[in-house]
């Protein structure tokens, strides 16, 4: 049996935790990230620290020893991210993801953290290349 | 199959076979579920191994969302009729759906970690999800609580089932909201596969994999509810016959 000081306080620690992520929630009104367009459409709002999320496009990802540098594109919308430090190993081309950060004065979106938003569909990897020596 | 509900969680030779069949189900449905979700499912193209979190982590979503209305049904009927066998079975799947929320939590977030690249993330579908763990774990909490205020007899005082039971009806009201969140704001958790009206491609030996594991968990659940209903009410039971035995302590003397 928990006493009533165990009680109240694990009253106490569940409507806090139930506070604190409803406000975490509504914080970002309901909206995870931004696309490139909105982005694009008020870069004022983008100079707080805001998420990005779009396509990486293909043929975009340069690396320049720690940073990496892609392009993010939704419906016809592009931004340039200068991300610093190594993406997730699931980080692809033509795949989703969602950054982190700021855009900079140079229009160039500065990303402290990247996250890899994969979609709903699940496919068999291919069979794997043949071996080296099989050449 | 005869078995019934009734059966199942009746405390007799008869419902305590019927709970036996029950597990063994459940275990072979499980083994066949870990042979298809390791074995005969391939690995996915993008997220690679950790794809296979899917086999553990959508099942315990799934069940906790049918624990969850089950808590819905069995405090409706029990604020209706004052029953305390539906107090215990709403007891039990809160437990169950508490549990397997945590699991959900927990498989979400080591899946997040490999292929997301983050542990957690304040996207409506873990915010909700988290939420719902915590309403539910209060259910439990607010019921252990009035118990001991309301003192002796623990089991089936209507001043502790029926807020419990309100509860637990409220609670149901974010079901919905965890399972629609991702459509209805952009989130990172990806978008519902095999409950979407038009169901994007999914390998169909994942798929399989998939139904075996809600499937084992489905009725492992089942099972845990109906022995946990049964242990419920021997300690009710046993708790009557203390009480009967002391009249001092009979709640009627003492108010």
């Amino acid at each position: 049996m928990i006493r009533r000081p165990g009680r109240l306080a694990l009253v106490a620690v569940l409507l806090a935790g139930g506070a604190l992520l409803v406000t975490g929630a509504l914080r970002d009104t309901l909206t995870y990230y931004r696309t490139p367009g909105e982005v694009l459409a008020d870069p004022d709002a983008a100079r707080e620290r805001v998420r990005l999320g779009g396509e990486v496009v293909p043929g975009s990802v340069r690396r320049d020893g720690e940073v990496v540098l892609f392009r993010l594109a939704d419906s016809g919308h592009e931004v340039a991210v200068r991300q610093s430090g190594m993406p997730p190993e699931t980080f692809r081309e033509g795949e989703d993801a969602v950054v982190e950060g700021r855009l900079g004065v140079d229009g160039v979106f500065d990303a402290e953290h990247v996250v890899v938003r994969h979609g709903n569909e699940y496919r068999p990897a291919p069979p794997p290349a043949e071996p080296a020596d099989a050449r | 199959m005869r078995t019934s509900t009734v059966e199942l969680t009746a405390d007799s030779p008869h419902g305590a076979a019927a709970r036996r069949t029950t597990a063994w189900a459940a275990a072979g449905l499980a083994a066949a579920a870990g042979l298809a979700g390791g074995l005969l499912a391939p690995t996915d193209a993008l997220q690679g191994p950790a794809q296979r979190l899917m086999y553990l982590h959508v099942p315990a979503a799934w069940v906790a969302y049918l624990a969850f209305a089950v808590v819905l049904v069995a405090s409706g009927a029990h604020l209706v009729r004052g029953d305390a066998r539906w107090d215990r079975i709403a007891r039990a799947a809160t437990e169950i759906g508490v549990v397997l929320t945590a699991l959900t939590l927990a498989t979400g977030a080591l899946w997040g970690h490999l292929v997301w690249g983050t542990w957690w993330a304040w996207d409506p579908r873990l915010v909700g999800t988290a939420l719902l763990f915590l309403v539910y774990a209060a259910a439990l909490a607010l019921r252990r609580a009035l118990a001991e205020r309301a003192g002796p007899p623990a089991h089936g005082d209507i001043r502790v089932t029926r807020p419990v039971a309100v509860l637990g009806i409220g609670g149901f009201l974010l079901v919905p909201v965890v399972h629609f969140s991702v459509l209805w704001w952009r989130s990172l958790h990806q978008q519902a596969t095999v409950l979407a009206p038009e169901r994007p491609p999914i390998d169909p030996r994942m798929a399989l994999a998939l139904l075996l594991a809600v499937a084992a968990v489905s009725v492992a659940a089942t099972w845990v509810l109906a022995d946990r209903v049964v242990r419920l009410r021997r300690q009710a039971d046993a708790a009557r016959t203390t009480t009967a035995r002391r009249p001092a302590r009979r709640p009627d003397l003492v108010r």
